[in-house]
């Protein structure tokens, strides 16, 4: 069973179109990342899957569940890309308030192991206010994985966070899946989503553009051969071609000098999945 | 259960928190010493007046005084309701405070219910106390104690919690400044409707006693503070009675169960409209 199944989705505000009927799986223990410009619908498909957003049409399910559901909401942690704690609350107090909420039994053993894995150990009895914006990050990431959901819905995880923070999250998403927990991460930091996801998911004005493993996305651009004419590339060609290509030249009398297979980056995929497109 | 106390209890803790309790707890202090000295001036101008023939000096001033501190205590209360309540809904969203809350397995309603239950633990002890205080300041400067002491109280309170829904309601759909100003006009409009009824009473104005009657309906936290007006007098009657009637906290409306009933009934309309308004909304 799928952690989050997302069938046919559509939303719209007014005249403006978010999602446009969108399919998309996030399997069990499968860490996906979820791709595209300012506007493109990412926050609202989180949204719509945590039951904050009422689609208008499709449909979301949470490990089989009507998204939104209460008992959906037991299958999930998710973290806002804009969001607040009150700030007279400390760490501990937050993580607490959510362990109620959530119906968590773990007690004070589980908070005390939630702020050990985001860093913030030290800061159990710090107020919110007295915080950093990345802690409070970082808190959130926390907050989210109160009760150990299967399935985490992570809008823009480390937008505040210094590099530090930033590896400390990556560190944290790879524990994760080490645990079988699902996620959905929203995010604009491509180089992220290309070190720690299974399969990448790009949206561009509410439609889904390209899916695949980072590996599957980053395709191959052609074969570059360094020759005493100088450099010829054989587009289209891949790794595979290259002893063909080199016979060929060297029995045509080329000197062949170096020969360079050539892929395309995660951000090259991405910005010709969008064409460039930003708001 | 468990969520509706977990959240009661931080909206409670929310209340606490803010500047805005420790201001009117300070404006209440003021209150309570200004009332304190206007009791002590009145009761000693009234031992020095010969009123005139069939009424009571001590109790026309003694009513009177304390239906303004009805009035008071009615204004501190709704002040503290509303600011406690105005932005629950689209106000915490815009802040981002309501969505880690609101995707927990709790439920939206359960969520406008503990935050209503929240804003009336703190209020309704508010109104209680500043009532039984100002009770006794009135009592024990002017030997003058009201003829009804427990019902006039439970209805300023009931009255709050009232205004406190209708604020709830408002955040649903407004913003948090919009909302305060909608629900501070609406508590305006329902005490110059029942101001208005007691003029009508005192000119004999069917008309505009009628439409004080549909206003304290519409808004009954008006008519409970009238009923509330009423009470402290009800055994109070000749010519002093009659004057007390004709003057601004006479409570010339008499509400009695049937209005407490449809308050009750009201609440629970309001209630709804602010779970179905809020069912439907995308955060």
């Amino acid at each position: 069973m799928a952690a989050l199944a997302v069938r046919g989705l559509a939303k719209r505000y007014g005249a403006v179109e978010a999602l446009a009927g969108v399919d998309l799986e996030v399997r069990e223990g499968e860490l996906v990342g979820l791709l595209g410009p300012n506007g493109a619908g990412k926050s609202t498909l989180v949204k719509i899957a945590c039951g904050l957003v009422r689609p208008s049409r499709g449909s979301a399910e949470i490990c089989g569940l009507p998204a939104g559901s209460r008992e959906a909401r037991r299958s999930m942690g998710y973290l806002a890309e804009l969001f607040r704690f009150p700030g007279w609350y400390s760490a501990d107090e937050v993580l607490e308030l959510h362990q109620r909420l959530a119906g968590s039994t773990g007690g004070s053993h589980e908070r005390h192991e939630l702020l050990q894995l985001v860093g913030l150990e030290d800061a159990r009895n710090r107020r919110v206010e007295e915080m950093s914006k990345g802690m409070q990050q970082r808190l959130g990431v926390a907050q989210a994985l109160v009760g150990s959901p299967p399935l985490l819905l992570l809008d823009e995880p480390t937008s505040a966070l210094d590099p530090v923070g930033r590896r400390t999250v990556r560190v944290l998403l790879e524990e994760l899946r080490s645990r079988g927990t699902s996620v959905l991460l929203n995010s604009h930091l491509l180089s992220e989503i290309e070190l720690v996801c299974d399969r990448v998911a790009i949206l561009l004005r509410g439609r889904l553009v390209a899916e695949g493993s980072p590996a599957e996305l980053a395709r191959s651009r052609g074969v570059e051969i360094e020759t005493d004419e100088g450099a010829r590339l054989f587009e289209g060609a891949s790794r595979d071609d290259a002893p063909r290509l080199v016979a060929e030249l060297v029995g045509q009398g080329r000197q062949v000098y170096g020969v360079r297979v050539l892929t395309s980056t995660l951000e090259e995929t991405y910005l010709e999945a969008v064409g460039g497109e930003t708001s | 259960m468990s969520s509706v106390l977990t959240i009661a209890g931080y909206g409670l803790r929310e209340a606490l928190r803010r500047k805005v309790f420790v201001v009117v707890l300070l404006l209440t202090v003021a209150f309570l010493v200004l009332f304190w000295l206007a009791n002590h001036v009145l009761f000693q101008n009234v031992a020095n007046v010969g009123p005139p023939v069939g009424v009571d000096a001590r109790t026309f001033a003694g009513a009177t005084i304390f239906g303004l501190a009805m009035f008071g205590t009615l204004f501190l209360g709704v002040v503290l309701a509303i600011f406690l309540t105005i932005g629950v809904v689209r106000g915490d969203a815009e802040r981002g405070l309501l969505q880690p809350l609101i995707v927990r397995p709790v439920g939206r309603v359960t969520l406008l219910v503990a935050r209503w239950l929240g804003a009336v633990a703190v209020c309704a002890p508010y109104v209680g106390a500043v009532y039984v205080a100002t009770m006794l300041i009135t009592g024990l400067t002017g030997h003058w104690w009201p003829d009804h002491v427990v019902v006039p109280g439970v209805e300023l309170a009931a009255g709050v919690a009232v205004v406190a829904a209708l604020s709830l309601l408002g955040s649903v759909f407004l913003t948090s400044t919009a909302n305060g100003i909608a629900v501070f006009m609406i508590f305006g409009a329902g005490l110059v409707a029942g101001l208005l009824g007691t003029i009508g009473h005192a000119l004999n104005s069917h008309q505009l006693e009628r439409a004080a009657k549909i206003t304290a309906w519409l808004l009954p936290f008006e008519g409970l503070y009238q009923d509330g007006l009423r009470q402290i007098t009800a055994n109070t009657t000749g010519l002093t009675g009659f004057l007390l009637e004709l003057g601004p906290f006479g409570g010339a409306y008499t509400g009695g169960t049937s209005l407490r009933l449809w308050a009750a009934a009201y609440l629970l309309i309001v209630g709804a409209g602010a779970a179905v308004g809020f069912s439907r909304r995308d955060l």
